[in-house]
């Protein structure tokens, strides 16, 4: 398990280091001139209206919660793709079921118009 | 511990890592050249050719570039998270490449779970674009941080539908066994690639990628005549070559994973001497992977960016039905085999 996985921690840390390293080398190397107008936010130029902490549309946070069903179905078709051969016509009738069952939810969400998106 | 780390398979693992983190990180470079090349001359301009001989230095004129410029951290930003981002995005897009094999014995580590190691990591990814659009608190950052959001969320679904089908054949989730798996040929000349047994997961693989790689025609978080710059608009020097850097290792990770899945990754025609029959394996995988980078590249330089509810309907209303199809037929199939 540990020589499996070993190598993996090592090229993380490497990986961090590397992102860690160069951040602090521009940190060191470069220019400092910082001038009120050039930390504002930016805005083509013209005065920050308000703040950016904005509400924004409903639909991203459906299309999230919509995400989550489907991606934890997805996985699920992940183990049994990995031994459907040993499984044979037996996996072949369950999986049917529960993909069916996948496209009842899609076909719900399409006719309530979730997924419309010009709405 | 202490004898696993004295050991000589030890020394060997670090040579590997060194060879393929170099490697990787040099490949990224002159990507940049690559595609600012490519770019030019399909728009009939020369591109770089002032550093160097064909502008070939120029990602490291680049990169010194980006050292050495002023790195603006905006006032109203949230200042941790706002630093943070770029290494959050890049970590996960580079730390994919410890399980590809880019040859037979040139891989960091094989995982009996590569496959799922790779989507559950690069995923990640999301949050560096996410965080970073966020904590810039300014307005267009913002705004294509969370088109990124759904739109990568969107395109995973298939993304992670279509590689089912190819599983069904290949029964495994290590990357090493998914490419012996297709080593042999049929009738002799036809390669057992699974292009072509599973063409329509191909396809949805592809299409799917180019977005989650927030690439053109895909590139609704950046897309320059709206947003300036999409979430990294108030990004500089290091920290935005940092996001360079990470969206140009997840076109390479989203290209390999297709050589691997689909045109049988390292495998291709043997001769010659003993040596150059160690080197050949990397050669296919390598140049197999470019044709994909040229694709995207062309691909940049030619399509149109999609309209954004274009985007989510395609994504919703053709892409998951379709790779949903793919998995019902391909059961079928293989079932009554």
């Amino acid at each position: 398990m540990l020589e499996k996985w070993a190598p993996v921690l090592i090229f993380f840390i490497l990986v961090v280091g590397f992102g860690v390293v160069s951040l602090i080398g521009s940190y060191i190397f470069g220019v400092k001139k910082p001038d009120p107008r050039k930390l504002s936010p930016y805005e083509c130029g013209v005065q920050p209206i308000g703040t950016a902490r904005e509400r924004f549309s409903v639909k991203f946070y459906l299309v999230a919660m919509l995400f989550l069903l489907f991606d934890i179905e997805a996985i699920f078709l992940f183990p049994w793709a990995v031994v459907y051969r040993q499984l044979k016509l037996f996996g072949f009738f369950e999986m049917l079921l529960f993909i069916a069952a996948i496209l009842a939810g899609y076909i719900y969400v399409w006719k309530k118009g979730a997924l419309e998106w010009e709405r | 511990m202490i004898e696993y780390v004295t050991g000589s398979e030890f020394i060997v693992l670090m040579i590997k890592i060194f060879v393929i983190f170099g490697g990787v990180m040099g490949a990224l470079a002159y990507l940049s050249w690559l595609e600012r090349k490519l770019m030019a001359r399909v728009q009939m301009r020369p591109g770089p050719t002032r550093v160097g001989p064909f502008g070939l230095l120029q990602p490291i004129a680049d990169g010194l570039k980006f050292l050495f410029k002023e790195d603006v951290i905006p006032t109203h930003s949230n200042r941790f998270l706002y630093i943070a981002a770029p290494i959050v995005s890049l970590v996960p897009a580079l730390l994919s490449f410890s399980v590809i094999p880019f040859g037979p014995s040139l891989q960091i580590t094989d995982l009996s779970v590569g496959l799922l190691f790779i989507f559950a990591v690069t995923s990640l990814g999301i949050y560096g674009i996410a965080l970073g659009g966020w904590a810039s608190n300014s307005k267009y950052p913002l705004m294509g941080a969370i088109r990124s959001s759904a739109q990568m969320i969107s395109y995973e679904l298939s993304l992670t539908l279509s590689v089912v089908g190819v599983l069904m054949i290949a029964n495994t989730l290590s990357l090493a066994e998914l490419v012996t798996a297709q080593q042999s040929t049929w009738l002799g000349i036809i390669p057992r690639w699974n292009i072509f047994l599973q063409p329509v997961a191909f396809v949805v693989y592809l299409v799917s990628a180019v977005a989650e790689t927030n690439r053109l025609p895909f590139d609704l978080a950046e897309s320059e005549q709206e947003l300036v710059a999409g979430w990294h608009t108030e990004y500089s020097s290091m920290k935005f070559a940092m996001f360079m850097l990470a969206e140009y290792a997840n076109v390479v990770t989203v290209s390999s994973l297709a050589t691997i899945m689909f045109f049988g990754g390292w495998t291709g025609p043997m001769f010659g001497p003993a040596l150059l029959q160690m080197a050949l394996p990397t050669v296919w995988f390598l140049l197999k992977v470019s044709i994909f980078i040229f694709f995207y590249v062309l691909m940049r330089a030619t399509v149109p960016r999609f309209r954004y509810d274009q985007l989510m309907r395609f994504g919703w209303k053709v892409l998951l039905p379709l790779s949903l199809a793919n998995i019902v037929v391909t059961s079928f199939v293989v079932a009554i085999s």
